[in-house]
């Protein structure tokens, strides 16, 4: 006999041990497998539950996809900014050249410095940009800028006597209101929710939100042709605020993507025609200076809502909001080279020649009492 | 699991039969089996070859010639071995010095090169719009000769990184933004000579594209590359202990040889074995000495030549960013602030004040490391460049905070006088010290790989010869047995 039969007849323990360890030894063999595959199970299961419930949150969270036409309920909660203000462009204070404290510290500013602070775009064609080919670098030129030099001249006597900054659409109401410019003249619509920031003068341009498209695209204006479209807007805008209202509202198609936002209107047009949006909205008067610098976009269908351009200022900073609306009346009624001299020499090729459609009201209320 | 020795598992034992059951799982060497208690006396089992060896061996030791082989064979190994793992150790660091020299460090190079071309080019190109009118031709040479170099020593490190590295995938990508990023300011140039302020935008674009995705991605190859740089050097440089260990135990064991035969032929000199012993010397004192002065040359090149590289090339970047930021500020015209405690900054000259704070540390620590007049004099020029800029730059902020925006522009980027005129001085002077410090790292370390030249070869011959002098001088002493 060999001393291993022996060991395994003399000694049963012995060959219990053995056959757990043969036990042992296979299942070791058959649990890694084992374990393999209910490890392969287990991420199959956990992959396709997060994928599952990674699109049904996804498809929550994306109103598109949860249903396209059914928002019309959203009415409702839909954001009202128009609460408890109507006619905004009316809210200002009526005109006076009597200097206060806001204007006397402007004209106190000592030597160098003794100039008027402007928030301004260095952007927006024939309304403030540089002209690269007007001989002189720094120059900032357009409608708005025509109307700088004139409350300049008006409020120190020297048209030039402006320090011009240049500020992102978004950037416009913390400027005033952290003094960091005396007032803003950019293109800025008057309405109810800015008016609880900053104060501002009578309109000094009337204008209206449009869409800009490609000549060969199918969009026709603001309406169901956006469906399924990449829109683009400026940060902070007021296109901005409009177009999410009426996507809450029902009035824009659902699927209109409008996330799409850019620090300067003018982006908005890089964007489209690197083709990665396919429609702008902006105001009317812009889109028409887009529209000028490339001949193969154009305004697409009507102005679909009616819009103020407004010299915004500090809340508190009454004599110059008055002192403003009284070079306004005037800036109106100078036919010599006040606002139809500058509409003629900035605007009339952009936009229409009759500027009937652009001139604000000719004899603006004042229903602002403090 | 441990592999525990077969207590009882024939199966796994196919070497040995199963009927006979083998002595060895009880004690692999024990030569004497239990005897079974059973009458017919089993077949002797049959033993492993090691065993069996071993038994040989032992047998063998019982005569002085059987010894004399032994002692022979394994002298010879040793040898062999020794020169064998010489070899071997030194090519690998031979290898890596070269790499160091001739690969890892140029492509370190030439990824800093990478940055600061898109960077130069970058800054070009805003120059270019901050003229407002039409760029001048150095402007626009400027920044072809930016793209150009960007573009050569793209392809250069891709034709230099391991495909599927991650280095490949960053190159792959700055290759894709490159022209992507090009097209974006040929529109905006010729925007801007129709005289459209979208050009403008497309600069910007521009602008956010570089920052964003492509100086990113480039200083990540540099770090990629410099990491690549250092592995190099840590495989070149350390000593190769097991060569060593094994030269200093082949020496002691021929001396002990030598003895042996001494003290029992009262012979001195065995021709064999000192031929064995010399050469092993010589190996052992070339490999020490050869690596202990391709290490210090190594080790200079790093400390004068790869430092000196790394903080030139950083005070170079951050004199590129700083000159992009002050270009910017003028660009944005205070379009970005931030806030530093309750004060509001222009956030562009904000972030040129430290740029040029990381610039002065950059010099001061480059003057530090500096170890020559020529190394240290552009450095100092450099500093004094840098002095005269933070002047001007002061006086331009004074202009445009007081609105003198145009009297701002001139006194940034005129001709006379302004501080483009210090930045293009800074950037010189460190490129004649980049210069200079990149000829003192090739010197040291050409010297350091050159001084491992011939090594691995050298040692494998001489182990040959001294095996073949350990054989030789031991057959002289077995036929005196014949």
């Amino acid at each position: 006999m060999n001393p291993r039969s022996r060991r395994g007849t003399t000694k049963p323990k012995g060959a219990i041990t053995l056959h757990a360890r043969h036990l042992r030894a296979r299942l070791k063999g058959w649990g890694g497998v084992g374990a393999m595959a209910a490890a392969c199970a287990l991420a199959v299961v956990f992959a396709l539950a997060v994928t599952c419930t990674g699109s049904v949150a996804s498809q929550a969270a994306d109103p598109h996809r949860a249903g396209d036409r059914t928002t019309q309920a959203h009415t409702a909660d839909a954001p009202r900014a128009a609460d408890d203000c109507e006619a905004p462009e009316k809210q200002t204070l009526s005109p006076s050249r009597a200097d206060g404290p806001t204007i006397t510290a402007i004209k106190n500013r000592p030597g160098e410095k003794r100039k008027l602070i402007v928030g301004v775009d260095q952007n927006s064609y024939r309304w403030g940009y540089r002209d690269p080919n007007s001989g002189e670098s720094g120059r900032l030129e357009g409608f708005d800028i025509d109307l700088v030099h004139r409350i300049a001249e008006d409020i120190l006597g020297d048209p030039d006597a402006v320090q011009f900054k240049a500020i992102p659409t978004d950037q416009r109401i913390p400027a005033i209101q952290d003094g960091r410019v005396d007032l803003v003249v950019r293109t800025m619509t008057i309405n109810c929710s800015r008016l609880k920031d900053v104060a501002f003068s009578a309109p000094y341009f009337k204008t209206g939100q449009q869409v800009l498209a490609p000549k060969s695209s199918p969009i026709t204006g603001y309406d169901e042709t956006l469906a399924n479209r990449k829109v683009c807007t400026a940060k902070g805008s007021t296109a901005y605020a409009k177009l999410e209202e009426d996507r809450g509202s029902g009035d824009l198609p659902a699927s209109t993507d409008i996330s799409t936002t850019v620090p300067n209107q003018l982006d908005c047009l890089v964007r489209l025609q690197l083709g990665e949006v396919d429609a702008v909205v902006n105001d009317g008067a812009l889109a028409a200076s887009q529209a000028a610098q490339d001949p193969t976009v154009e305004l697409k269908g009507e102005a679909f809502t009616t819009e103020y351009y407004g010299v915004a200022m500090k809340k508190d900073a009454d004599d110059l909001v008055r002192r403003v609306n009284q070079i306004l009346v005037d800036f109106r009624q100078d036919t010599a080279t006040g606002w139809q001299a500058s509409y003629t020499k900035w605007l009339s090729a952009t936009m229409d020649d009759d500027p009937s459609a652009s001139r604000p009201p000719a004899a603006p209320e004042y229903l602002r009492r403090s | 699991m441990t592999h525990t020795p077969n207590t009882g598992a024939p199966p796994t034992l196919p070497a040995i039969p199963p009927q006979q059951p083998s002595p060895t799982a009880l004690g692999s060497t024990t030569p004497a089996p239990a005897s079974p208690p059973a009458p017919p006396a089993p077949p002797t089992p049959r033993r492993t070859a090691f065993a069996e060896g071993v038994d040989q061996l032992r047998h063998a030791a019982t005569t002085e010639p059987g010894r004399l082989r032994i002692i022979g064979a394994v002298l010879a190994a040793l040898v062999v071995a020794f020169g064998a793992v010489t070899a071997w150790q030194m090519t690998d660091r031979a290898a890596a010095a070269d790499a160091v020299l001739t690969s890892s460090q140029p492509l370190t190079s030439d990824a800093a090169d990478i940055y600061r071309s898109l960077a130069d080019a970058n800054t070009a190109a805003s120059s270019g719009f901050l003229a407002g009118g039409q760029e001048s031709a150095a402007t626009r040479d400027r920044y072809e000769r930016d793209i150009a170099t960007a573009a050569a020593k793209l392809v250069n490190a891709a034709a230099n990184a391991a495909p599927d590295s991650p280095s490949t995938e960053t190159i792959t990508e700055l290759n894709r933004l490159l022209p992507e990023y090009k097209g974006l300011v040929e529109r905006a140039r010729t925007y801007n000579r129709q005289g459209y302020p979208v050009g403008g935008a497309y600069l910007r674009y521009a602008n956010e594209k570089m920052q964003q995705e492509m100086l990113p991605a480039a200083q990540d190859l540099y770090t990629k590359e410099n990491e690549r740089l250092r592995a190099d050097y840590a495989d070149a440089t350390p000593y190769p202990w097991i060569a060593i260990a094994l030269g200093l135990a082949t020496l002691a064991a021929l001396a002990w040889m030598q003895r042996r035969t001494y003290l029992r032929t009262n012979r001195v000199l065995n021709h064999g074995l000192v031929t064995a012993t010399t050469a092993t010397t010589i190996v052992l004192l070339w490999l020490t000495a050869g690596h202990t002065l391709a290490r210090s040359h190594l080790d200079d090149s790093y400390d004068h030549g790869v430092r000196s590289l790394a903080v030139l090339h950083d005070a170079r970047i951050a004199s590129l960013k700083a000159r992009g930021n002050e270009n910017l500020t003028l660009v944005a015209r205070g379009a970005e602030t931030v806030k530093a405690g309750d004060k509001t900054l222009d956030a562009y000259d904000h972030d040129f004040t430290r740029d040029i704070d990381t610039l002065a540390k950059g010099l001061a620590h480059a003057q530090r490391l500096a170890d020559d007049d020529t190394g240290e004099k552009p450095v100092t020029a450099a500093v004094g460049n840098m002095t005269e800029w933070k002047k001007r730059h002061a006086a331009a902020r004074e202009q445009d905070e007081n609105g003198n925006y145009q009297q701002a522009l001139d006194m940034v980027i005129g001709a006379k006088g302004a501080t483009g005129e210090c930045f293009d001085a800074v950037d010189k002077n460190l490129a004649t010290a980049l210069k200079h410090e990149e000829a003192e790292f090739a010197t040291a370390a050409g010297d350091g790989r050159d001084a491992l030249t011939g090594l691995p070869t050298g040692a494998a011959v001489l182990a040959v010869l001294g095996a073949t002098g350990a054989v030789l001088g031991i057959g002289r002493r077995l036929s005196e047995y014949r």
